[in-house]
């Protein structure tokens, strides 16, 4: 190899364009696959985790920007995978590494990529992005692998043509078209880790309403001893119930929480039926189907490092988080609902967690099964294994009760 | 909770001198923790016996002691100042060890005194691998498999479990003193014994070996409400088997997935929860083996740590500040985050870039020390680099280094088997080993097969020299296209032009034709999620500047870069005291520095601050950006001084004593027609270019000779020479050591008693402001040697000649600022040997002795300041004795001879203060691990020259009670003087003989002194070790003899007194 010139040098990478519908253009090179689409521009400050993070759903319609530079670095495998494809719309990294170097990896993120038809660019400063981003707010993009669309004002063209995230349904296209059961349990783990809760003897029946659900999730009720049925987000109320649940899971999913059609009214007649749980975009469809409302965050949570409080105790869970709405907590107050605020972000005193006051109801805004992040947050399976239970067994307990009172069961071997 | 109010008055512990394995990272913590603290309104007693450290300072703390650290003064400490509560997790090991005894002693229950931060029990668990062990074992984690050994024949019978290679430990050690590994059954033994006896319990963990796992770090934190934050991961370049000090280290942990991350993070909650730290910062080492991820914790440390300080400088995120807060009662989310000022400090730091830490070696001070990286550590000090990616902050990091390295150098390796045996074997040269395996075609993966470090370290390192050998192939023309992606991945300009056969300059010519420019981005906590409000900044090649200079008036102070043997913690203290004064003064500061240790980088000492290597090319950069009123080259050591001209030659405007000024008093021959300008006498000498001509010199001047390359600093490669044999050798070991300069060669002053003065001349005016008296004679180097202040042997005659030559030498020089000279004393004459006019390492040891903060007068100098009006008028004379001792690393190098000589090897220094000399010696003896006997027997062994000498001291000893044992020589001449001595047989004289009886324990003390040829040193040599390794005071000087004899008696007429500096410095009679 004759060296004439950096790009032709270094095989050859391909260029890449991210525009943003306010003009900005970066410029960088080309991995994924070949092609140009158009999100919501965000980004995420997790350190690890990337798959995770392009398996998860609730990225939908988005173009997520990781702040950490080197990326790639441990591959992909079967068992990080949160759904059976990504759904973002474009993946923006500083460096991208692909030769991986981890014994679980089996294959390169940037093929994985490719074969789901999602563009990425690396080589650009990310930082700068972010920033414009966290001053500016969210806003819409193209990012353009496709050698034949690189010309920059056509990008911009089409960035600014594209539709913003608010006020779309995206929760269909993620959402599973029948209803099916899980049964896996959580990662098996590394020899050395510190021990886990035992799995429950008893199981209770849960029906989880998939809004576009984290495996994690499902992972972590299996662990807690519920027998699940993964039903589509449009079920209804009766269909749900006809399953005879104990109890009823909402999940996380992606985009607006107003524009989700048709759970809202189900929701409602749920949470008056059953003992019932959200997660992120269910803990928002909860919120506003009691009669409360959900604001766009300028740039939302995005990461593995967010203070959420549980305000019961004053104890901080690191958490990971990843929402660009939030419950607005005055709008509670306005309705005729007895729901109390049981969590907040430490950092802008985002609402992350709501209970009711006389039903065995409460959700968070967070992510208590991780996946990528810390695993503080997951006594909230606990919880919601006890209210289940208790209220299976006859009890009247509500949400803020269990919220206010809950004692964390024993770990084996502490 | 809200800050507690049952105590008042906190007593802190310091972590004492420099040592290898605790610098000043500890000075760095030690003063957050105290500021911290005093905002909060506590009253602060200190107790720390190193004076070059700002914690020490007296604005630090309220009562600040530098005195011993022992339970006597503690307790004494503890009588005078009645704290309520104690501080023991931010002085490294040495505090948590005088924690362990002040309790075992009883003296904290008797006193009322409250452990805060870590309690006994939660200290014990920690620290005692047994207990530890078992600990990890009750919440279901791994530990190496292991057993304790108080004897050779346990380590044989636990072997058995574990295996060989086995892992040996020493309990309560730090730096991992006294540990190795036994790769084989025949090694065991001496390893043991080795480690039994540096161990101060006697007891050692026989470890199963985890070699080649992978090694990975955790900073976690806790507050008093059981929250818990993991402030930053640590993943280790080099495998299990290399002490984290001495490996390459890079945050965040790069090659974990989240999953596997995920459980050591929960493992080291877990752990902080089992050993009950209750509040505070604590280190979690884990290993990981790569081909199952399987997990083992390797030891945790209940305290703030070396890897605390560069978790905080890797995220800017203050550790031990926090960790004060805690243990007085608040939690996390009360604390605000000082760079977003508006997030609390529950959180994570999440951060968007690489941090690279690289350490420092000393080996070539250290002849016949074994050079291979273990479990125990030698590094003595180490930089950090901070880039967008890995192999951008390792290159920066390795010119950071000041090794002569511009980056990834061809090493001078010629065979393809001696380059491999630096692979397989960790040593300080095996990054450009590999680097060179790459470019003679070896695979990462053969790399990865003999060196186990992990593959992603090693295709970056492939990436690095498959891009220079793109950048060497590329035609002129070409070459500027290849700037960016170089400089992206960290290629500094000097590494290009060898590289393209260029000048540095012409590469910077280049670039800045092509407008190739770092930008500097913010170290903010958050990945810019929140607006930074701490210009704390690093460069890199990238499109946005988020530098944003203002237009104050504003001064740049360039550190000292990583610490070394000669440049270390007193350098930064010079450049703290400089922001200091300069801030106060209504200025801006700007701060560039690489060593994440120091005080320098917290990134509120200065105004701002650039975490950048001090290289040209990287000082010019900041300077383009910031544009500086001046900069201050003078404070750092060598590093910056070496930047003066160069710096000046671009335009960099310098203040203070001008380059030329500077360079009149390096120059030998500008330096020779300035003495003879102004009459003042040096010892003959010359220069030499070549070894006829230093022959030729040598012998014009006659033997013995001292003979040193120019420009150096501690003394490198400085050797006195006898004869024309030596000399030879000497040439050829010098001229390799500084190719670029010429050798200098002076009469060597034999028996000269060497003056050491620190001055400051505003251009109008000189004030000295204090001579050293060195206790050691010329010839062994003044960093080595221990001094008092005032002089405690000189006629008032002499000192006023020194003060008259000291005011003549600035004023000539033309100094603004600090200035040092070194006198020898012969005859009741005084020479010059030599006139830094620059801060020296004893600026903060003058500064403590006479109450004035020498380096901020000197600062405030420099920017225009006049003596007269800062009030330092006059000399002072301090109505007490300040005695400095020097510190040695001898016992982290078996094997190397403990004899001074005038290339430095000291790391660290203590300060004894008293009303008398004899106390304040004795003090310094104490502090410096030298502890003095009162009664017992004294095995003296003197050169024929100072037989004599040795009498008076010896019949001062004999007359206190002392036995006295001599060899022959001696022998003799004591008995001739009426001193009742037994003979003892020299080594060669066979059994039994000195060191018979030392190893016997038949000895408290010893006095050696042996003539420099090396036959005699070498016979003397075993006897040397002995002692060090059984902890036996030795003086190898006379002075040193008499001087530790009057320090007998005094300590023998009683116990010694305390006194904090604010009170000695109130005694201080001061001028009008």
């Amino acid at each position: 190899m004759t060296a004439s010139a950096p790009q032709t040098a270094a095989a050859a990478p391909r260029s890449a364009r991210l525009a943003l519908a306010d003009g900005t253009i970066y410029r960088g090179t080309a991995f994924g696959a070949e092609t140009a689409l158009d999100g919501e521009v965000v980004f995420n400050t997790s350190m690890t985790g990337y798959q995770e993070i392009i398996t998860d759903p609730s990225y939908a319609g988005q173009i997520v920007t990781m702040t950490y530079t080197q990326i790639g670095n441990v591959g992909v495998n079967p068992a990080d995978e949160e759904s059976h494809r990504p759904f973002l719309r474009g993946f923006v990294v500083k460096e991208l590494f692909d030769e991986p170097s981890n014994y679980r990896a089996r294959g390169s993120l940037s093929a994985y990529l490719a074969e789901h038809g999602v563009p990425g660019i690396a080589g650009l400063d990310t930082r700068a992005l972010v920033r414009r981003i966290r001053d500016g707010g969210a806003q819409v993009a193209v990012l353009s692998t496709d050698r034949a669309l690189q010309d920059e004002a056509e990008l911009v063209r089409r960035a600014r043509r594209a539709p913003e995230l608010d006020g779309r349904d995206l929760v269909a296209a993620v959402s599973c078209e029948e209803p099916y059961s899980w049964t896996e349990g959580r990662w098996e783990g590394i020899l050395g880790q510190p021990p886990r809760p035992r799995r429950p003897d008893r199981t209770l029946r849960l029906v989880a309403y998939d809004f576009g659900v984290k495996r994690n999730i499902l992972r972590l009720l299996v662990e807690h001893g519920f027998e699940i049925v993964v039903v589509p987000a449009t079920t209804s109320a009766a269909d749900a119930l006809a399953l005879e649940p104990d109890a009823i899971f909402l999940s996380n999913g992606p985009g607006d929480p107003a524009a989700v059609e048709g759970v809202r009214e189900n929701v409602r007649e749920l949470s008056h039926r059953k003992p019932l749980f959200g997660i992120c975009l269910g803990h928002q469809i909860l919120g506003l189907a009691l009669g409360g409302r959900t604001r766009k965050l300028k740039f939302g949570h995005h990461g593995g490092n967010q203070p959420g409080q549980d305000l019961a105790t004053g104890k901080v869970a690191i958490c990971a988080e990843n929402h660009g709405y939030a419950v607005d907590a005055e709008s509670l107050d306005s309705v005729g609902e007895s729901v109390e605020v049981t969590h907040k972000n430490l950092n802008d005193g985002t609402v992350e967690g709501l209970a009711h006051r006389e039903r065995p109801v409460f959700s968070v805004q967070y992510h208590p099964e991780a996946s990528p992040g810390p695993h503080d947050a997951a006594y909230f399976f606990a919880r919601f294994r006890q209210m289940a239970e208790r209220v299976a067994d006859g009890e009247l307990v509500t949400g803020a009760e269990i919220a206010r009172g809950w004692t964390p069961p024993v770990t084996e071997g502490s | 909770m809200p800050r507690r109010d049952d105590i008042h008055t906190i007593f802190v512990i310091g972590s004492g001198p420099i040592v290898i394995g605790q610098a000043c990272e500890f000075d760095y913590s030690g003063t957050q923790a105290c500021k911290a603290l005093r905002e909060e309104g506590y009253r602060i007693v200190l107790l720390n016996s190193n004076p070059a450290t700002i914690m020490t300072d007296p604005e630090t703390a309220d009562r600040t002691y530098v005195e011993p650290m022992t339970v006597g003064t503690v307790e004494r400490i503890i009588e005078v100042e009645q704290p309520d509560a104690l501080l023991p997790t931010i002085g490294g090991q040495t505090a948590l060890n005088l924690t362990i005894d002040l309790c075992e002693a009883g003296v904290l229950e008797r006193s009322g005194v409250k452990l805060i931060g870590a309690q006994l029990d939660s200290i014990l668990k920690a620290e005692d691998r047994q207990q530890f062990r078992e600990a990890m074992e009750r919440i279901g984690l791994r530990v190496p498999r292991s057993g304790y050994a108080r004897s050779v024949e346990d380590a044989r019978e636990i072997v058995k479990s574990t295996g060989i290679p086995a892992i040996i430990r020493p309990s309560f050690t730090l730096g991992g003193a006294g540990g190795s590994v036994a790769m084989s059954i025949d090694e065991l033994d001496p390893l043991v014994e080795w480690a039994l006896a540096q161990s101060p319990r006697h007891e050692c963990l026989i470890e199963q070996s985890v070699l080649g796992w992978k090694e990975y770090e955790l900073e976690v934190m806790r507050d008093s409400a059981d929250n818990v934050v993991v402030v930053c991961s640590i993943e280790n370049l080099d495998p299990m088997g290399v002490h984290t000090g001495d490996s390459i280290t890079v945050a965040p942990a790069q090659t974990l997935t989240d999953r596997e991350y995920q459980e050591m993070r929960d493992a080291s909650i877990a752990i902080m929860r089992e050993i009950g730290v209750d509040t505070g910062g604590s280190n979690v080492q884990f290993g990981v083996d790569p081909a199952d991820g399987s997990l083992v914790v390797i030891e945790m440390n209940p305290r703030v740590s070396r890897s605390s300080a560069l978790a905080s400088k890797a995220t800017g995120f203050p550790i031990a500040k926090i960790a004060a807060k805690l243990a007085v009662g608040y939690t996390l989310d009360e604390i605000t985050n000082d760079i977003t000022r508006e997030t609390p400090a529950s959180f994570e730091p999440a951060i968007d870039y690489v941090v690279t830490k690289v350490p420092r070696f000393a080996f070539e001070k250290f002849p016949g020390a074994d050079s291979v990286l273990t479990t125990q550590m030698k590094s003595v000090g180490e930089v950090m680099a901070i880039g967008r990616t890995f192999k951008e902050s390792l290159q920066k990091a390795l010119r950071s280094l000041e090794i002569g390295h511009a980056g990834l150098e061809r090493p001078d390796i010629e065979s393809d088997a001696d380059l491999w045996q630096n692979i397989d074997v960790p040593c300080p040269g095996r990054l450009w080993a590999m680097a060179e395996a790459l470019r003679r075609g070896a695979t990462t993966r053969e790399l990865h097969e003999r060196s186990k470090i992990d593959p992603w370290f090693l295709r970056n390192l492939a990436e690095i020299v498959r891009m220079e050998t793109s950048l060497s192939a590329a035609a002129k023309p070409d070459r500027e296209a290849w700037l960016r992606p170089a400089k992206q991945m960290g290629f500094s300009d000097a590494r290009l032009a060898a590289l393209w056969g260029m000048a540095e300059g012409e590469v910077r010519a280049m670039r800045r034709k092509g407008g190739v420019a770092p930008v500097y981005k913010r170290v903010d906590t958050c990945a810019a999620e929140f607006e930074a409000q701490t210009p704390y900044l690093y460069s890199t090649y990238e499109q946005e500047c988020e530098a944003r200079p203002s237009d104050r008036k504003k001064i740049m102070i360039l550190g000292g870069g990583p610490n070394r043997i000669g440049q270390g913690i007193e350098f930064d203290y010079c450049c703290v005291h400089a922001v200091l004064a300069l801030r106060e003064a209504g200025y801006e500061t700007i701060m560039v520095n690489c060593n994440p240790e120091t005080v320098s980088t917290d990134y509120d000492t200065a105004d701002r601050l650039y975490f950048e290597p001090l290289t040209l090319e990287d000082v010019l950069e900041i300077v383009a950006v910031e544009q500086p009123d001046g900069i201050i080259v003078q404070y750092g050591g060598q590093t910056p001084l070496k930047l003066a001209v160069p710096l000046e030659r671009e335009g960099a405007p310098i203040i203070g004593t001008p380059p030329d000024a500077i360079d009149r008093a390096e120059d030998r021959e500008r330096f020779d027609a300035l003495l003879e300008k102004i009459g003042l006498e040096r010892p003959p000498g010359d220069v030499a270019h070549s070894p006829e001509q230093a022959h030729r010199v040598a012998d014009e001047i006659g033997y013995p000779v001292i003979v040193r390359p120019s420009y150096v600093l501690g003394g490198r490669a400085m050797q006195i020479v006898r004869d024309a044999g030596e000399l030879s050798d000497y040439m050829r070991f010098a001229v390799r050591a500084s190719p670029e300069h010429p050798v200098l060669i002076d009469r060597f002053l034999a028996d000269a008693i060497e003056v050491d003065v620190d001055a400051i001349c505003d251009g109008e005016r000189v004030v000295v402001g204090g001579i050293m008296e060195h206790i050691e004679e010329a010839g062994v180097h003044s960093g080595d040697s221990a001094c008092s202040l005032p002089p405690y042997s000189l006629s008032q005659e002499v000192i006023r000649k020194i003060v008259a030559a000291t005011h003549k030498l600035a004023l000539e020089i033309g100094v603004r600022g600090l200035m040092n000279v070194q006198y020898a004393v012969k005859g009741g004459e005084v020479y010059v040997i030599e006139v830094n006019p620059r801060a020296s390492r004893t600026v903060p040891f003058v500064s403590k002795a006479i109450g004035e903060p020498l380096a901020k007068i000197g600062a405030l100098v420099m920017v225009g300041r006049k003596l007269d009006d800062l009030g330092f008028r006059a000399e002072l004379e301090p109505p007490h004795f300040s005695v400095k001792e020097a510190v040695l690393p001898f016992v982290k190098f078996p094997g190397v001879d403990t004899l001074l000589g005038p290339e430095m090897k000291s790391t660290g220094e203590v300060m004894g203060i008293d009303s008398d000399f004899g106390r304040a010696y004795a003090k310094s003896q104490i502090e410096a691990g030298n502890g003095l006997p009162t009664h017992g027997s004294v095995l003296v062994s003197m050169r024929t020259a100072e037989h004599r000498g040795a009498v008076e001291p010896i019949r001062m000893l004999a007359a206190s009670g002392f036995e006295v044992i001599a060899t022959r020589g001696t022998a003799a001449v004591l008995a001739e003087h009426g001193i009742e001595v037994r003979t003892v047989n020299k080594v060669h004289e066979g059994s039994p003989h000195t060191v018979d009886l030392i190893d016997a324990g038949e000895v408290d003390l010893v006095f050696g002194t042996v003539d420099a040829d090396r036959k005699a040193v070498a016979d003397s040599f075993a006897m040397r070790r002995a002692a060090l390794q059984r902890g036996i005071p030795y003086c190898t000087t006379l002075a040193a003899a008499r001087a530790s004899a009057a320090a007998i008696v005094e300590l023998r007429s009683g116990s010694i007194g305390v006194r904090s500096l604010q009170e000695i410095h109130a005694r201080i009679q001061r001028g009008p």
